[in-house]
């Protein structure tokens, strides 16, 4: 009975489904700042190929995935529908997870490393006892990732508590938990630092504070937390 | 794997100190207690006489210099990749290991042990990372590529349809291993690992090549298949020469770079390895069988015969 109601949906909707469907293609967000920019922290080749090729290409295989995924969902083609979400969730995690971090970082001369103030300032110390210690925390689990993933300074927003989470892979923050907004996310992929870093993820950890855009990360927690 | 044993004076190393307890990374304990370990330690180290032997794992080189892949594995990724981590895992695991049960286990085991099926213990990564960049090196060579040629061909044609249909699944299990990886080529013999079921009726066809793909420091050992063959695809293995072009890394490494001959000399082992076992099987079956009727036979002279049987 659904599936034929599926394709009664999709004989009278047809085209139109497919032309709104192909308006959700998605395309690379502009980095707020020059590629050189994060320097001498993190090298202008660096940020090059991960944005223009990195974050491009997860995109570019996220909408061919959904592409594929329609066309699938037309058919009622089960099979493929469960199988698409593999790619869907590697490429379009990647997508998520680069275009927040992106914003996640800012030029010193933007203020890139000053401290958070106000509330999440506030936050911080209570709950970790200092910025210096959330640092160690979020370095050390950094260090402890084995493989690809990230490591995120995590608000979840019904408890009202921070955390810091790890993801493997390119999974987003909300599959740690519905609730978890991600303040800030650092990916400790290989390719987010071993042109520059080589095998030494740690000083690529230590380092990365100098551009972590605390600003931004107060304006998500004050969103959250008014 | 080579397996270096030093003779540590007990005074010098206090952290090698063959009677100390043993940690029990089987049992759940994760981390040492270095308060308690201490004092027992000081204890038995100054009133044990004679060295204290441990094993230690030592990092192995390739079979060719570090500039022998070039142009297509460059020296500078070699130092990196074999320089830093992969001695990085040496090191790291010895670490982990010593005075524990693990120290004087063979690689394969200390790598089944603490993969625990799946519950995963902290020197997995590291002892599993150290059989497969042992494994990855050995399995090019300088001049490599080329065709496989032999038994190994056959095997090849037979189970993928050609060397061409081979050389497409190993490529895409490659370029889609997400994430940090290896994909594999590996003998798979007739084994079952459910629960305790054996495959009752083990027969050559269930004996094939297979491609699989690994995530992070997972190997087919751990599926009990043999490798033959892989490829490292963790970022780090092509970030120096080939940035985000996996598929262009993938490409040299199956074109120039692979050792066919490493891989028949696997196969071979694997082969007689296989066939070892199904006779080991065979055999222990039949003493089971044979037992049975021969302990009848002992508690019947038990009662006539009481020395004979004690002397047994």
């Amino acid at each position: 009975m659904a599936l034929r109601s599926v394709s009664r949906k999709s004989l009278c909707l047809g085209l139109a489904v497919g032309q709104v469907r192909g308006l959700q293609s998605f395309s690379l967000p502009e980095l707020p700042y020059d590629y050189g920019a994060l320097e001498p922290v993190i090298s202008k080749e660096i940020m090059q190929l991960h944005h223009l090729k990195h974050h491009q290409t997860y995109i570019t295989n996220y909408n061919k995935a959904l592409e594929q995924l329609d066309e699938a969902l037309a058919k009622a083609d089960s099979p493929s529908i469960v199988q698409l979400q593999s790619a869907i969730k590697f490429n379009g995690g990647g997508h998520i997870n680069h275009s927040i971090f992106w914003k996640n970082l800012t030029p010193v001369r933007e203020g890139g490393g000053e401290p958070p103030k106000a509330s999440l300032g506030w936050a911080i110390d209570t709950q970790f006892g200092s910025l210096e210690v959330l640092i160690q925390r979020v370095n050390a689990e950094g260090a402890a990732l084995q493989g690809s993933g990230w490591v995120w300074l995590a608000l979840d927003k019904e408890l009202k508590k921070l955390s810091i989470q790890t993801t493997a892979n390119q999974d987003p923050l909300v599959t740690k938990g519905s609730a978890l907004v991600p303040l800030f996310g650092i990916d400790v992929w290989e390719h987010a630092y071993y042109l520059q870093y080589k095998n030494v993820k740690a000083d690529y950890l230590k380092n990365i504070w100098k551009v972590i855009n605390w600003k931004y990360a107060s304006e998500v927690y004050e969103k959250e937390i008014p | 794997m080579v397996v270096a044993v030093a003779a540590a004076a007990a005074s010098s190393t206090r952290l090698t100190c063959a009677l100390l307890p043993r940690q029990g990374w089987l049992h759940g304990i994760q981390e040492p207690t270095p308060g308690l370990q201490w004092t027992n330690k000081k204890r038995c180290c100054t009133r044990k006489a004679g060295p204290t032997i441990t094993a230690k794992l030592e990092l192995k080189p390739p079979p060719y210099p570090l500039n022998a892949l070039e142009p297509h594995m460059s020296q500078e990724t070699l130092e990196y990749h074999w320089g830093k981590h992969h001695r990085g895992y040496v090191d790291n695991l010895n670490k982990q290991i010593i005075g524990t049960e693990l120290d004087e286990m063979p690689l394969e085991d200390i790598i089944i042990a603490t993969y625990n099926k799946g519950d995963i213990l902290p020197p997995f990564n590291n002892a599993a990372q150290i059989w497969n960049h042992d494994f990855f090196w050995e399995s090019m060579k300088p001049g490599g590529g080329g065709k496989p040629f032999g038994e190994l061909l056959q095997l090849i044609e037979r189970d993928f349809g050609s060397f061409e249909k081979f050389v497409e699944e190993f490529r895409s299990a490659a370029s889609t291993q997400f994430g940090s990886g290896w994909a594999w080529l590996a003998y798979k013999a007739n084994r079952l690992d459910v629960g305790n079921a054996e495959n009752p009726r083990p027969s050559d066809e269930d004996k094939k090549l297979v491609v699989v793909k690994s995530p992070n420091a997972v190997n087919p050992l751990l599926w009990d298949y043999s490798p033959l063959l892989t490829i490292d695809v963790w970022e780090h293995a092509y970030y120096l020469d080939f940035q985000i072009r996996r598929p262009d890394y993938i490409s040299t490494f199956m074109e120039k770079l692979v050792s066919w001959e490493a891989v028949s000399s696997r196969l071979e082992i694997a082969k007689a390895q296989a066939t070892e076992r199904e006779e080991e099987e065979k055999r222990k079956k039949e003493e089971k069988e044979v037992g049975i009727s021969d302990n009848e036979a002992v508690e019947m002279y038990v009662d006539s015969k009481s020395d004979d049987s004690e002397a047994e």
